[in-house]
């Protein structure tokens, strides 16, 4: 479960100070499904930041399972985000000299898995998103489609409660944008919160639950209610 | 992270820029290679200098008359002239345990002639154990017999140079040559040993000492030369040396006894000061060789600013990309160091090909310390760029493709 109280956040641009986020409250329950749009500069992706602890409030409460984690030091967040987090960025962000396999693996390498087991679950996880015929390929041997899938199995990987992602569909065409989209949404399925970043209203109707940001504010939540 | 993951992934990465990883790879190299091969030369000089020195003799001692030791005090008003050293003094020695073998020396020069052919060289007095005292070797004949030193008989022998130029090809054994106006008879040629000491034995007739000094007119000798009995019995010997020409020279401690020991010691120390001196030099291009992993890998930051982001999002916190990063660097100046160990070994394998009298040789603490100061060196400066690395905001790491 994810609570936001009264989050803040502004960054200094030349002698300017932007406010990103200005007392955002945003209560997310466990298997939600939401999509966050707004106009670019509005808020949205330091909104995912913050909630993906890749960024730090400048003010306000961030509570992530009944845990305080804007107390938690940097040891600590990077734990949080090896377990309860998956990210999946628009522009993929995959290792450039590792195959599809390894990339995948990547998040079990770096949490001191055993072989044996990353190579159970590696397997797994690119049978899942139909990608093992292209394990061996390196992303620039990759369309773009298959570039996310390797995104959304590394992402995966480490088996999260929460997957976050940025414009999953950005830099996608509209058939393997749909690809993905749908497999987000099966993850989703299976007791996942799914936050999703979009400007495209389109894909944005399709969440359960859509939040319009403006300024660094919450403008309207359909699902606030519930 | 398991250690062999964290060496893998390292690897992975320095491989994953192979232009950049060999050109730090190169830099390494030369730096380590250098720092083992100048040593290794200097060593090899230290080495030649100490062979040539034991060439001339072992467990030598030389006696020379006066003190040329300086005190620091001024000089005496009334003159202090130093005694000669005697015959006398040369065969007093012998009596002493510590002293094996005794060689009087009395020096000159005068024309040596035979038939039509005269030729002026050097004339040393000796007697025979100068002959084991030197190890020298004979290309012809016999050396000066033992007999009383202070009879001189009327026989000479004469250095190889010396014999081509007045004999040519035939042998010489039996002639009489003329040596300032007295007629000795050759019973020997001394083969060519080379120089020692700057003293050339090709170009040398060698006499009893006591026809030497009525050659010359004197009394007195050049110096002696004193075999101790051993390596150990060396500054026994010195003592005694001392001891008795003072008793000799009525209480006056008028000689100066040199050894050899003292002489390679000088040399060894004025040698390691050099190897130690070009090694320092050397260590320069290491440490040139550090900064040049640290920019590579200041590039390497922020050329995969994104990656590191990306490894950050995916939960790797400050520490694992610190490690990531200096491993990355220590590898390289480890397989660095390595290609410079091979380097430094083919050099002086090349180097013993083409002049082999000149030993290069690779002292085993310069081929481990510069081993692990390269690893060091990479490390040291690997620390800057890795701190960077882990220091990188997320956010603004994943921002921009």
């Amino acid at each position: 479960m994810i609570e936001l109280k009264g989050i803040g956040r502004s960054f200094q641009v030349g002698t300017e100070a932007v406010h990103a986020l200005q007392a955002v409250d945003l209560t997310v329950r466990g298997g939600e499904y939401l999509s966050v749009m707004g106009p670019s500069g509005s808020g949205k992706s330091t909104l995912l930041n913050i909630i993906g602890l890749l960024d730090r409030p400048d003010s306000g409460l961030y509570r992530l399972d009944d845990v305080n984690a804007t107390e938690l030091n940097d040891t600590q967040q990077a734990a949080v985000r090896r377990h309860k987090i998956g990210f999946v960025f628009q522009f993929f962000h995959l290792v450039p000299r590792l195959t599809a396999a390894e990339n995948v693996e990547l998040p079990l390498i770096l949490a001191g898995v055993d072989p044996n087991e990353r190579k159970k679950r590696l397997d797994q996880a690119l049978e899942a998103l139909g990608i093992a015929d292209r394990a061996r390929h390196r992303p620039d041997q990759l369309s773009g489609g298959q570039r996310q899938r390797v995104a959304i199995a590394r992402a995966t990987i480490m088996r999260p409660g929460i997957i976050l992602a940025d414009e999953p569909t950005g830099n996608l065409d509209r058939t393997s944008g749909n690809d993905v989209l749908d497999i987000l949404e099966n993850l989703n399925k299976e007791g996942k919160i799914l936050v999703m970043v979009t400007h495209d209203p389109e894909l944005g109707r399709r969440a359960r639950r859509q939040i319009q940001m403006f300024d660094g504010r919450i403008g309207s939540d359909s699902g606030k209610s519930a | 992270m398991k250690t062999f993951d964290v060496l893998r992934f390292s690897f992975r990465a320095a491989t994953g820029y192979p232009a950049r990883t060999l050109l730090t790879l190169l830099a390494m190299a030369i730096g380590v290679g250098a720092v083992i091969l100048l040593t290794a030369l200097g060593e090899g000089a230290r080495l030649y200098v100490t062979r040539e020195f034991t060439s001339l003799g072992t467990h030598l001692l030389i006696a020379i008359p006066g003190r040329s030791e300086t005190t620091g005090g001024p000089p005496p008003l009334l003159g202090e002239t130093p005694r000669d050293l005697t015959l006398e003094d040369a065969l007093a020695l012998k009596r002493s345990s510590a002293i094996r073998r005794v060689a009087p020396v009395a020096i000159g020069s005068a024309p040596v002639a035979w038939q039509q052919l005269e030729r002026e060289a050097t004339i040393m007095g000796s007697t025979a154990e100068m002959f084991d005292i030197r190890q020298l070797s004979m290309a012809q004949g016999r050396f000066l017999p033992a007999g009383n030193p202070s009879r001189g008989s009327a026989v000479c022998v004469l250095g190889h140079k010396i014999k081509r130029e007045l004999f040519g090809n035939s042998s010489p054994l039996g002639e009489r040559v003329r040596i300032g106006g007295r007629r000795f008879r050759v019973i020997g040629v001394i083969a060519a040993k080379g120089q020692s000491l700057g003293l050339d034995m090709g170009d040398i007739a060698i006499i009893p000492v006591a026809s030497a000094q009525m050659l010359f007119n004197t009394s007195s000798l050049f110096r002696i030369l004193i075999q101790a009995g051993g390596r150990e019995a060396v500054p026994r010997a010195k003592k005694t040396i001392l001891k008795i020409i003072q008793d000799r020279h009525e209480g006056e401690d008028d000689v100066t006894v040199i050894t050899q020991d003292a002489l390679l010691k000088t040399f060894d120390r004025i040698f390691n000061a050099l190897t130690l001196t070009v090694g320092g030099i050397a260590a320069i291009s290491l440490a040139v060789a550090g900064i040049l992993i640290m920019n590579v890998m200041m590039i390497s930051v922020s050329q995969r600013k994104t990656e590191i982001g990306l490894l950050k999002a995916i939960g790797s916190p400050r520490s694992q990309i610190l490690r990531l990063f200096l491993s990355e660097s220590a590898l390289l100046s480890l397989i660095g160091s390595f290609l410079g160990v091979v380097l430094a070994l083919v050099g002086t394998w090349a180097s013993l090909r083409f002049y082999p009298n000149f030993p290069v040789t690779i002292p085993w603490w310069a081929l481990t310390s510069a081993t692990v100061v390269g690893v060091l060196t990479g490390l040291v400066f690997g620390v800057l760029p890795a701190r960077r690395a882990a220091g990188l905001e997320p956010v603004e790491a994943l921002s921009r493709r």
